[in-house]
């Protein structure tokens, strides 16, 4: 391969964006035009990705490797089967967000325009990194025009809102940053030789003390950006003053990072970390789904009720992943494909309906389906598909990761699916007060039904919906070696741990067995 | 040859006078040549010890200063006349634009 | 031809699609054409199969039809299959044939409304899952007919989603069978771990070759049991059927009686060697279906909404489908769940021929009298009433004869003496509910009156074939007293439901039952004739004699309330209450008090800043005082 298809994929809506800065900004159906034709060239380009994926093989592909700054900083860039489906959820919905904002955005449509395509780049990036350096410098770029998104377009109390979400991703980052250092000076002092290379870290042993130290360094950063409990206050915050697509592509991309960054960087590379901290995790991401149920019920706000089920839905994905087999795994990856899909698609429609009356509360709304039907049919599926109905694609990450729980432990299980029970309480409540009953609000007496390119951006989604719900197959099996290969290097570490082990606490007695070894060394240099 | 303490103590006594200079004082004008009489006190340190330690580095540091002093003289000019003009007043008890 | 039996929820979901793309501009005529035949198209390939499977060994039973891998993920794997065996082939005709005759019947009966094409919508994808669950092959796909009807009825209960009612009842239905569905689910996750698969072979295969213990088949059948208390609305999550009524009358006869929630005894009877060997689960089905059986027909005593008490009699009489499954007379129960398609869908769609008349009058007690206004749907009423109450030669008798009789074979004598009382009950209140609605006086509103007539062919015609049938469709099962060999229901479904164990009784014993059954029902509709017809203040009397009762009764036992009470309100509020003093105060507050603090600490040290140059000179001057005093003595 020696087209740099991935290098093109990331960096194609960077050009965009620095294209975009020298138009005229008050060309605005021009810019729009351009944003949206770069987003979807992305996307068609991505789709290649897809078509030429090897499924027989854990390795990453399409691998771009040169050398960058030196030192061990290299340009590695490449995809296996759990990236694959994160990169095409990140430019399937980039148009449909362009789309989304066309005339939602009123203000500095130009600037707006210009770091939308920069996010694009940097999640990209963070998915297809394989040298930790560059999937810091991605991290941390994404944050940037994030952070403006969120603080000029958004509703009125951005501010604190952006302060909130850049504080508490930056805590967490920064701490990874540390871990980062820490590995890379160990990787030298071991061998000599700097290197950055995931690949590399995986191959190499730590001792367990420093994994625990490591290992929550990462998962702090991650588990903000998941969000897990208790970390979750700033997305409520964050979504509700977002702009539509904003929330879109936080919800639907960015905390899909944090799950993403488990799975690739904290479960394998700290295994041993992993065991000891695994029933601590679980417990917090049941609480989450429990938790997140439970304060979506009671939202006042469309979107902070959508943002609550975000980590109910994430805490659901996250325990799947720490229940390491198969069938969470794949599970889970599916769900967070679903999760950016229906999450996503609900984010659009109270978006839809914020343009038409601009309150988010739900007692202004009430009777919507009588005066927009079809509007009501789109919105449907989607909360559909977000409680898991079987035949759209949530079932199917749902019942798997609900599997794999109870595979890996059954009283989880049971707890677990509370939230079949939460999402269809919460979901169903907030559909039948803003779409159902009599028409209270004048405001809503006035609502157009969806114009065709509305409609031109919720088709797509549905489809994806119902062909997820329908073929699954076509996804998971793309998945199959990589999730395998992951699972391996996670279990085999668990399996020797536990053989040494033997029902003791297996991180004290490693320590002690080195501490042996050293006193011998030491009593034999004195005789 | 006259010994580098003689030149020594001349810096220390001119820097003393400077530094003193620069709390007496109060308009900025001043404050601004005792921290250029300062300068030169420095400059001389360094070249009587790059004279008696034979070497070149304490002069070329000299020439460096003595760049870094004109410019500093002019931008710090021109400030002082911003502040005059905009304050109409060149007294640092009342500038105090950086209070917390 | 054995194959095709695979196309028939597929016909329904190509008219649900194509009235879902292009249905609001289709003209009105070419939408009900094609709902009604995609549905006959369904009806016929039933029958086509059924007669293909007559001619096909007992040996080869399921057939199997396997479409494409639909889920595979490590030890989880889920095909698109369906099957054809006599269980699913009864099924099929019963829902397609009764889901073609209420098809025709909602042509009149919605016509003028405005979500006509969307009603038709959503019965075709109805019709779609509900096949989808009676043919599936495995468990999951069972589930997603189970989760489909579920999302079906939440769509027509919620059809005039502007009335305030209509749409909480929507909502209500579907978030109690999310309950239950939530236990199914726990259900299927046990069968994939211990059996490895979901397909009902499999199952089977694994219980005949002893796979699974006692308590685990126990623990298994009452998760799936969960499941369908919530799906046939049995105790405790029955409360959402009567609320479910304020959909569209035929909706409540094809979802709310003939066909979803009888689901459940489907499940149970798919399920029926899993029962068997557990014994415990097979009695709490028993149970619960004969206490929901005497308990609901107690509501159904008081209540004045026509429908109200259609749909509590439902609930009454899948009570007694369970009793049968429960007592291992599967077939009794199958039976009863079939003759019921007829005769319940024909009392609700009489029922929406009297609102139809009355202009959505619902109320019994402004009713009163009908019967001459009402040529073709009063005697329609009645038979449907008849068969219901157990007279015999009427289809309801035979069933409910049939499961009664096992009952009291299989020694379950407590369960068979409340299978007796609730056949009382149901005689009563179906009969007070002729008396009032079609007999004495008339009670109507005058407004009502101006507009009073006789429904249209399209609404008629379907009641009359359902009365027929409910007056034939028992013979296909007659009792064994009779012979053995003319039991050809049971006969039918035998080789599927082999979990089934009967006890031969003597045939005077077995006599003496029906004489009891058949005595019980006209002592409930003599009653009913003395307290409405003879001496109407009978009743008045009743009620002040004992207004707990009455109250209780007419509240029905407010269990809506207590539900509300002990499990609605606490989780809301509770989430309130958390939601405001732990994830705003605690959770949010650690995050901005660590804000604060950094903000004060900025305060405070920002005092040092005076903005003078001469302080911080000083300060300066100091610290180079400080160094050079540290250097020259250390």
């Amino acid at each position: 391969m020696n087209f740099p298809i991935l290098s093109v994929v990331t960096f194609l809506p960077l050009a965009g964006a620095i294209l975009l800065i020298f138009i005229n900004k008050k060309k605005e159906n021009h810019l729009r035009y351009i944003a949206l034709g770069i987003t979807l060239l992305t996307f068609i380009i991505s789709l290649f990705l897809y078509f030429n994926f090897n499924s027989s093989t854990s390795d990453p592909q399409f691998v771009e490797k040169s050398v960058w700054l030196g030192y061990g900083i290299k340009y590695h860039m490449g995809i296996d089967g759990i990236s694959l489906f994160l990169v095409l959820l990140t430019t399937f919905l980039m148009p449909i967000t362009i789309l989304s904002s066309w005339t939602y955005i009123k203000k500095r449509t130009k600037e707006y325009l210009i770091f939308m395509l920069m996010l694009e780049t940097g999640i990209i990036g963070v998915f297809v990194a394989l040298n930790l350096f560059l999937f810091y410098v991605f991290w941390e770029a994404m944050l940037i025009p994030m952070y403006f998104l969120i603080g000029v377009w958004g509703g009125h109390r951005k501010i604190y809102a952006t302060i909130k979400y850049v504080l508490f991703t930056m805590v967490g980052s920064l701490l990874m940053l540390v871990a980062i250092f820490y590995l890379y000076s160990a990787y030298y002092k071991a061998t000599g030789t700097y290197s950055l290379n995931l690949f590399d870290f995986y191959n190499m042993s730590l001792s367990p003390g420093i994994q625990i130290w490591l290992f929550l360094a990462f998962a702090l950063a991650f588990a903000i950006k998941v969000p897990m409990f208790p970390f979750h206050t700033w997305l409520p915050d964050a979504h509700v003053e977002a702009p539509t697509a904003g929330s879109v592509i936080l919800a639907a991309v960015l905390l899909k990072m944090g799950a993403y960054g488990f799975l690739r960087f904290a479960l394998p590379l700290f295994p041993s970390a992993v065991i000891k901290f695994l029933p601590f995790l679980a417990v917090l991401s049941l609480i989450g789904i429990i938790y997140g149920g439970m304060m979506a019920l009671i939202q006042k706000d469309v979107k902070s009720l959508v943002a609550y089920s975000s980590v109910s839905h994430m805490g659901l994905i996250m325990l799947a992943i720490f229940s390491l087999n198969t069938e969470a795994m794949e599970g889970a990856i599916y769900q967070m494909l679903n999760h950016g899909l229906s999450t996503g698609a609900l984010f659009l429609a109270v978006g839809i309906l914020y343009e038409r009356s601009h309150t988010r509360l739900i007692k202004d709304y009430g009777g919507v389906s009588k005066k927009m039907p079809v509007f009501a049919a789109f919105f449907l599926i989607f909360m559909l598909s977000s409680v898991g109905l079987p035949g759209l694609n949530g079932f199917i990450g749902e019942v798997l990761c609900i599997f794999g729980i109870f595979k890996a432990n059954k009283i989880f299980a049971i707890l677990a699916v509370t939230t079949v029970i939460l999402a269809a309480g919460y979901l169903f409540w907030m559909f039948q007060r803003v779409m159902h009953g009599p028409i209270t609000n004048d405001k809503v007496q006035s609502f157009k039904d969806l114009n065709k390119r509305e409609i031109a951006y919720l088709v797509p989604i549905v489809i994806m919906m119902f062909w997820m719900g329908i073929f699954p197959n076509m996804f998971l099996r793309k998945m199959d070696s990589s999730v395998t290969h992951l699972l391996n290097m996670v279990n085999t570490k668990k399996a020797t741990i536990s053989q040494t082990q033997k029902g003791e606490d297996l991180l004290v007695k490693i320590d002690d067995h080195a501490l042996e070894e050293k006193n011998k060394e030491k009593e034999e240099q004195t005789r | 040859m006259i010994p580098p303490n003689y030149f020594l103590i001349l810096s220390i006594i001119l820097f003393v006078l400077g530094v003193i200079a620069f709390f007496i004082k109060k308009d900025l004008l001043t404050m601004f040549m005792a921290v250029e009489v300062m300068l030169n006190a420095t400059n001389l340190a360094f070249l009587s010890l790059a004279r008696s330690a034979n070497s070149i580095d304490g002069q070329v540091i000299v020439f460096f200063i003595i760049t870094v002093a004109a410019s500093e003289a002019a931008v710090g000019l021109a400030i002082i006349l911003l502040v005059l003009r905009q304050k109409k007043t060149i007294k640092t008890e009342d500038i105090k634009l950086m209070k917390g | 031809m054995t194959e095709i039996f695979w196309l028939i929820p597929f016909v329904p979901a190509l008219s649900t699609l194509i009235l879902a793309l292009f249905g609001t501009k289709l003209p009105k005529k070419y939408v009900s054409y094609q709902a009604c035949l995609a549905v006959f198209g369904s009806f016929v390939i039933s029958v086509i199969s059924f007669l293909s499977l007559l001619q096909v060994s007992h040996e080869s039973y399921p057939l199997v039809k396997n479409l494409f891998s639909w889920i595979s993920s490590g030890s989880f794997n889920v095909n698109l299959s369906l099957q054809l065996d006599p269980l699913s082939a009864v099924m099929a005709m019963v829902v397609s044939g009764v889901g073609f005759i209420i098809h025709i019947y909602s042509v009149g009966y919605m016509a003028k409304d405005e979500g006509y094409t969307r009603y038709f919508t959503y019965l075709n994808l109805f019709m779609f899952a509900m096949l989808l669950l009676v043919m599936a092959s495995n468990v999951v796909l069972m589930f997603v007919g189970w989760e489909g009807v579920g999302l079906c009825s939440y769509l027509l209960i919620g059809f005039w989603f502007e009335k305030h009612s209509a749409a909480s009842a929507g909502k209500k239905a579907f978030i109690v069978n999310r309950i239950g569905d939530a236990g199914f689910l726990l259900g299927i996750m046990f069968i994939f771990i211990y059996i490895g698969s979901g397909e009902f072979t499999a199952i089977n295969a694994a219980i005949g070759g002893g796979a699974i213990t006692q308590g685990l088949a126990t623990l298994i059948a009452i998760l799936l049991f969960v499941g369908a208390t919530g799906k046939s609305a049995q105790i405790p999550l029955y409360i959402w059927l009567p609320d479910a009524m304020e959909g569209p009358t035929p909706v409540s006869a094809l979802i709310h009686a003939a066909t979803m929630v009888t689901a459940g005894v489907y499940m149970v009877a798919r399920m029926n060697l899993l029962y068997a060997l557990s014994g415990t689960a097979a009695q709490i089905v028993a149970i619960v279906g004969a206490v929901t059986a005497v308990y609901a027909a107690t509501m159904a005593l008081t209540q004045n909404d026509i429908k109200r008490v259609l749909a509590y009699s439902t609930i009454s009489q899948i009570g007694y489908m369970f009793i049968g499954c429960g007592v291992g007379a599967y077939a009794a129960g199958m039976f009863h769940l079939y003759t019921h398609a007829f005769f319940k869908s024909l009392l609700f769609l009489a029922a929406g021929s009297v609102m139809h008349a009355l202009s959505g009058e619902l109320n019994m007690k402004k009713m009163g009298g009908l019967r001459k206004y009402l040529p073709l749907t009063y005697p329609t009423f009645l038979i449907g009433a008849i068969a219901i109450a157990g007279i015999p030669f009427f289809s309801g008798f035979f069933s409910k004869d049939a499961i009664l009789t096992a009952a009291y074979a299989n020694g379950y004598y407590f369960v068979w003496g409340l299978g007796i009382l609730g056949a009382v009950l149901t005689a009563f209140y179906m009969f007070r509910l002729i008396f009032l609605t079609f007999h004495g006086q008339e009670r109507l509103d005058p407004k009502v009156k101006e507009h009073i007539h006789e429904s249209p062919p399209v609404m008629t015609i379907p009641l009359v074939i359902l009365a027929f049938f409910s007056i034939i469709a028992g013979f296909v099962g007659l009792p064994v007293v009779l012979g053995k060999k003319l039991n050809f229901f049971g006969h039918f479904l035998e080789p599927v439901l082999r979990g089934g164990h009967e006890t031969h009784i003597s045939h005077d014993l077995e006599w003496i039952l029906i004489g009891i059954s058949v005595g019980v029902a006209l002592l409930g509709i003599i009653i009913a004739w003395f307290f409405y017809i003879k001496a109407p203040r009978i009743p008045e009397r009743i009620r002040e004699r004992f207004p707990r009762i009455y109250k209780l009764l007419y509240n029905k036992y407010y269990i809506d309330e207590i539900y509300n009470a002990a499990f609605v309100n606490p989780t809301v509020r509770g989430s309130e209450k958390i939601y405001d003093h732990f994830d705003l105060k605690v959770i949010d507050g650690a995050v901005n008090g660590t804000a604060k603090v950094t903000g004060f600490s900025g305060k405070i040290l920002s005092y040092f800043q005076s903005g003078l140059i001469k302080d911080y000179a000083l300060i300066f001057l100091l610290g180079v005082i400080i160094f050079i005093g540290y250097l020259i003595i250390f």
